[in-house]
């Protein structure tokens, strides 16, 4: 940390006070709370990209597998729906799973020719029907059980706050697969190859009802611990005493005070997180991971395995980065599926990152506040603004257009945003030492 | 008479529809890979760049609806291509000068593009959103169908009916146009030329007096038409929505990369590879299959490969299939 980064910091800071003084508290402690969760983002990006220059655009994946571990670990259970098929859905999945590593056995093992082809060939198609035909009606049955209000296998009901380290790892298995498959490919087809899986793994949890009930939504998921619900604390004595005594009123205290105790939980990940990573750079792992992005052939010739250390922090990356997309749908209390986009949960990251600064921590936990307030106080002062700049104008189809359209702004801005910091300021706001 | 309605069927759900969302990927994909071969990298913003193209058609072709101006039975929206397609040019160029220009100069590693370019697609993105706004909008005017099911069927007397659609039509038609004008473009003019000497080989091309700034700017300009023809024929066909057109980057890069990117011949191949897998896969059998074997052996469900919420699965495993096995493309084998 040195002087500019505290400064920036302050700036910061300003934004969020502002915004609490002339908007509302609430909103300000919201935008915190998914300000601190987009550093965290940030900081498994910045990861990737900034410690081994993988640019990965599969970011949405990662987060929306987070998700859905909060889906397992904390949904509650459906007993009907499991007995249903709940295992015969689990053996179709471990016969698929199986079919792919008896076919990237046979490619490994056997020697090249038209006998190993045709063995593939064979294991993967005999694969998928034997999957699909075990898996399909497993499904079915799940899904009939009460469709209005379950109709998907349910979870463990546990606390989700053990989502957290469940959503890394879904993200990091994940990540092992495609680095697996992509990396060691040329860098704009990882780029291209993420994208794809990303894109694959939202239509999964789109459409694959069983399992997060899709496009309807699974709700009533639980906080994780120790947050408490503002309905309980309002109906509890000692709370509702404890504001009497300072003249503060309940309904409010409460909201503001569950928002902080998410603050502070977040902001102790993501202290930790950081305290971790900054310990790692600076340890021979760190100054190798830089010496592998920044010269791979020499860094081979040292004797480095430059593929197997992008894989670990491919797979690193894409954990913290699930991780935080469980603390996301544990705090919102339900699996939108609608919500994950590569422009808000991938592309927006990015931006994140290399606005604050490529390979700097701290850079990162900047241009998470920083970018993800300008994201968010669109949407609540947005309106205010182009309804103030519009005032003047007739009432018309143009007017209510503009005012329509105004959140689109943001957009435009971060585009513009980015393409002036690569430009002018290529290391960001807090440069990497 | 079975087989018959069965060979219809299969014609009327998969060869037409596979045929043109082919085409309209190949239009696409082409201007992927002109880019990728003359400025060497995959441009993200090429979703919304072909999004910003429709949508100048759609502001115009409202234009020429209000004017009263038709050319019935054709969609009104071919009418406006050429505007969209000047509006475009200058957008990309204006891009090139602004953004791209830069990096090119400094001779910035190709990944250092891909991010600047998407940065590029947050700025269209927004820019289309703003002008037109997030809603579906559907400018397909003209004939509705060049042939009808119930007239097929009156004329054939089978059970199954064919329909061609007059989007579809326009489709191939202006997809083998502009694909024509593309090759013999590249083929027999002298710019043409120099730019496949430039896509092969810079430094030599730059040797024998090519021009860098010039090909750069009429790649951009060909990207552009057809970025606003592909567009055009997907929104005609389907209907216009730009979250759309972002993920249609996905199979366009899969038909860029089946073919080998930088290949045009390659791009074209690859587009319909794309399309047709895509749908024999995520078609439900059913139909054709009860025509075709004994009654009794007639499939009880859709015989449906995969649901067609999956249909990027598809060109996604396209994509790692021949990233895997064949990573410079099936039409690229001596690089």
């Amino acid at each position: 940390m040195n002087t500019r980064a505290i400064y920036l910091f302050a700036g910061v800071g300003i934004l969020y006070v502002l915004t609490g003084v002339l908007l509302s508290w609430n909103v300000s402690l919201n935008i915190l709370i998914l300000g601190l969760l987009s550093a965290i983002m940030a900081l498994g990006v910045n990861m990737q990209w900034g410690y081994a220059g993988l640019f990965s655009t599969g970011i949405v994946g990662s987060i929306a597998l987070g998700g859905l571990a909060v889906v397992f670990v904390s949904g509650n259970p459906v007993p009907e729906a499991f007995a249903a098929g709940g295992w015969q859905a689990i053996s179709g999945l471990a016969v698929a799973v199986a079919g792919i590593a008896a076919a990237v056995a046979a490619w490994t093992y056997m020697s090249p020719g038209r006998a190993r082809n045709l063995a593939v060939a064979v294991i993967l198609i005999g694969g998928f029907f034997l999957y699909r035909g075990i898996f399909d009606p497993a499904v079915e049955r799940i899904e009939a059980f009460d469709p209005a209000t379950h109709g998907n296998v349910g979870g463990f009901g546990l606390n989700s706050i053990w989502a957290w380290p469940v959503g890394g790892v879904f993200a990091a298995v994940a990540a092992w697969a495609i680095g697996k498959i992509a990396l060691g490919l040329r860098e704009d087809y990882l780029a291209i190859a993420t994208l794809g899986i990303a894109e694959i793994v939202i239509t999964a949890i789109k459409s694959e009802d069983w399992m997060s009930r899709g496009v309807k939504n699974l709700v009533g998921l639980p906080r994780p611990w120790p947050v408490p619900y503002e309905v309980d604390m309002q109906a509890d004595p000692g709370f509702l005493a404890f504001c009497a005594n300072w003249g503060l009123n309940p309904t409010t205290t409460s909201t503001l005070a569950v928002k902080g105790i998410y603050i502070v939980m977040f902001a102790i990940v993501l202290g930790l997180l950081i305290w971790l990573l900054q310990r790692a750079l600076n340890s021979p792992w760190g100054r190798m991971m830089r010496a592998i992005r920044d010269n791979e052939v020499s860094a081979a010739a040292m004797g480095k395995d430059v593929k197997r250390q992008h894989l670990i922090i491919f797979i690193l990356g894409s954990a913290v980065v699930g991780m935080s997309g469980a603390m996301y749908v544990s705090m919102l209390g339900q699996l939108v599926p609608g919500e994950y986009t590569p422009l808000r949960f991938t592309f927006l990251i990015w931006i994140m990152v290399i606005v604050g600064g490529s390979g700097n921590n701290w850079g990162s936990v900047l241009g998470g506040l920083l970018v993800g307030w300008l994201w968010l106080i669109v949407d609540n002062a947005g309106p205010l603004i182009m309804g103030a700049a519009t005032a003047g104008m007739a009432d018309g189809a143009l007017k209510s257009h503009l005012v329509d359209v105004a959140p689109q702004l943001r957009l435009l801005t971060l585009g513009v945003a980015l393409l002036l910091v690569l430009r002018f300021s290529p290391r960001g706001l807090l440069p990497e030492k | 008479m079975d087989l018959l309605n069965a060979l219809v069927a299969f014609l009327n759900f998969v060869v037409i529809p596979a045929a043109s969302y082919g085409a309209q990927l190949a239009v696409g994909a082409l201007g992927v890979t002109l880019i990728f071969g003359i400025l060497r990298f995959s441009n993200f913003a090429w979703g919304d760049t072909m999004a910003f193209g429709t949508m100048v058609v759609i502001l115009f072709t409202w234009l020429f609806q209000s004017l009263g101006i038709s050319i019935a039975p054709l969609p009104t929206a071919l009418l406006a291509l050429p505007f969209a397609i000047l509006i475009t040019s200058a957008l990309l160029l204006g891009t090139d000068r602004v953004v791209y220009r830069f990096y090119r100069k400094q001779k910035a590693k190709p990944i250092i593009l891909v991010i600047v370019s998407a940065g590029v697609m947050f700025v269209m993105n927004g820019l289309v959103r703003i002008i037109i706004g997030t809603e579906e909008q559907n400018f397909a005017d003209g004939g509705r169908f060049l042939i009808s099911a119930g007239d097929f069927k009156a004329w054939t007397g089978l059970a199954e009916g064919l329909a061609i659609k007059g989007t579809t039509a326009v489709t191939l038609v202006t997809a083998l146009l502009t694909m024509a004008a593309l090759f013999w473009f590249l083929q027999k003019t002298r710019t043409g030329k120099s730019m496949r000497a430039f896509s092969d080989n810079e430094d030599l091309a730059l040797l024998s007096g090519i021009n860098p700034d010039r090909v750069v700017q009429v790649t951009w300009v060909i990207a552009a038409a057809l970025a606003v023809i592909a567009g055009t024929l997907y929104g005609l066909d389907k209907s216009f929505r730009p979250f759309i057109y972002f993920s249609l980057l996905l199979p366009i890069f899969a038909a860029a990369v089946v073919g080998g990117l930088g290949s045009p011949m390659g791009a074209v191949a690859g587009g319909f590879v794309v399309a047709f897998s895509e749908i024999v896969v995520t078609y439900a059998w059913k139909k054709v299959i009860t025509y075709v074997v004994p009654q009794a052996w007639a499939p009880d469900s859709l015989m449906q490969l995969l649901s067609t919420d999956y249909k990027f699965a598809v060109s996604f495993s396209i994509l790692i299939i021949v990233l895997l096995f064949m990573p410079n493309g099936l039409f690229n084998k001596g690089k």
